[in-house]
């Protein structure tokens, strides 16, 4: 596992592939609530393609208005790359997700370097949020905390 | 019946089971204010969840009702029913304020025969709720209680309806746990030819109504304005009033507040920004007037157009 650390003078041998995220979706207090859509995904800081980590949706939902007809109110993800994914994608979408913390671990293939960390969260007759994080690979520990429709996101 | 409006009924009835399920009727002007008296106005009519984006259900154009500014019924023209949305005009040839828009007054609820749950009624027309009508074409058509379940249209796989009747009528005899609710609402657009004039606020003393302070044509961003409730001509005191505006595709809340009503029924509303805003009020009691209704459920809702300064 220890591949990178012989250039960094003086960096203890974090492995690539340490890295995880954690994902907060907070509790909302109104009287019709619906668990959100959520998606994230990274991108080189310098700019390059987006790579999608998890999309939460309701997967289930078929019919005259499946659950995929929503995925575009998560815009910017939209914009990103899930308009160009097929789903359901392997690894990759899952059902919605009640209030709490999830940890998502990062691509083990993922190259050293320095990336931004987006998560995005869109709810049926509520808000939609975008919170973005630096990531850096071998991962460091960093965070950023929505205000609305997303609690901490921290990678660690 | 087209297939698709089935399935739109369907749905409606569907939704019924599901209270939680908040997809909003409205109407959008395409003006409130029109100079001179050749002027038309072009209206949308939809149901969604996010305002005024149509992207679920058309709201059907003959519940549309039009009150010219003298009280006098008048028509719907060029009317059309689109995927996601109705389309019609209204041709404003009277000066004044011109009301537009949907009631609805339906009983809806639920009894037992032998142990089975039957529905009574579907969710009425243009409420805030659902397209509906009771959509069930051919009712109950004879079948007995408790005997083969009406074929509804394309129901999803694993679903099974509940049994209806279409009216508090058809409710057999032996029936048990009846319980009925009344529900009456309506959901307007108010339209000004020259001078705005005040006829078609007239309240009629019946169910939740709303008369303005602030003629709701004459709202401007910068103006706080007031809504007077009533219940049965009474002010509605302490009654929560939503107001959603439009556009949430713009920015990131849904940007919903809440005002509520004074000892004298009366809302300020103080506008975050100019543009369209759905209100919406809804008040439950124990006072229907339909018979053996034990509960009034009741709703008013309006598409208001705040213009900048």
């Amino acid at each position: 596992m220890r591949k990178t650390p012989l250039l960094i003078a003086g960096a203890l041998a974090a492995p690539a592939s340490a890295g995880t995220i954690s994902v907060t979706i907070p509790q909302v207090p109104v009287a019709e609530y619906h668990r959100p859509y959520v998606a994230a995904w990274i991108e080189p800081a310098g700019g390059g393609a987006a790579q999608t980590l998890f999309v939460w949706y309701d997967i289930k939902k078929k019919g005259n208005e499946p659950g995929t007809k929503w995925l575009s109110d998560l815009r910017t993800f939209w914009r990103k790359g899930g308009r160009s994914l097929t789903l359901p994608a392997d690894g990759l979408s899952g059902a919605t997700r009640a209030p709490g913390t999830y940890q998502i671990p990062l691509p083990a293939n993922l190259k050293s370097g320095a990336y931004t960390l987006y998560v995005e969260a869109a709810r049926e007759t509520g808000g939609r949020e975008l919170v973005s994080v630096p990531l850096s690979v071998p991962a460091k520990a960093a965070s950023a905390a929505g205000k609305t429709e997303l609690g901490t996101v921290t990678i660690r | 019946m087209r297939p698709a409006f089935r399935l739109a009924a369907s749905a409606a009835m569907l939704s019924c089971a599901v209270p939680a399920l908040a997809h909003r009727a409205w109407l959008v002007p395409s003006t409130t204010i029109v100079s001179g008296t050749d002027d038309w106005v072009s209206i949308d009519a939809a149901i969604s969840n996010d305002l005024f984006f149509a992207d679920h259900n058309a709201l059907r154009p003959d519940m549309v009702k039009v009150w010219a500014p003298d009280g006098s019924p008048a028509q719907i023209q060029n009317a059309a029913t689109l995927h996601y949305r109705s389309v019609f005009d209204v041709k404003l040839d009277k000066p004044g304020t011109w009301k537009i828009g949907t009631t609805q007054s339906a009983v809806m609820g639920s009894f037992k025969v032998d142990g089975v749950d039957w529905r009574v009624g579907g969710r009425g027309p243009g409420g805030p709720g659902g397209p509906g009508g009771p959509g069930r074409p051919g009712g109950p058509g004879g079948a007995a209680p408790g005997a083969a379940r009406p074929a509804g249209e394309g129901p999803p796989p694993g679903f099974q309806p509940r049994p209806s009747v279409a009216t508090v009528a058809d409710i057999p005899a032996n029936a048990t746990d009846v319980k009925l609710t009344e529900v009456i609402g309506q959901n307007n657009v108010f339209i000004t030819a020259g001078a705005p004039t005040a006829t078609v606020f007239q309240p009629t003393n019946t169910a939740l109504e709303m008369v303005p302070v602030t003629h709701p044509d004459e709202l401007v961003s910068n103006e706080p304005a007031k809504f007077r409730f009533l219940i049965d001509g009474k002010p509605a005191t302490g009654l929560k009033v939503t107001l959603v505006p439009g556009g949430k595709r713009y920015r990131d809340g849904e940007g919903a507040f809440d005002v509520t009503t004074g000892a004298d029924g009366v809302a300020e509303v103080k506008w975050p920004f100019a543009g369209l805003f759905w209100l919406n009020a809804t008040s439950t009691d124990a006072h229907p007037s339909a018979p053996r209704a034990t509960e009034r459920r009741m709703s008013y809702t309006a598409t208001l157009e705040v213009v900048a300064p």
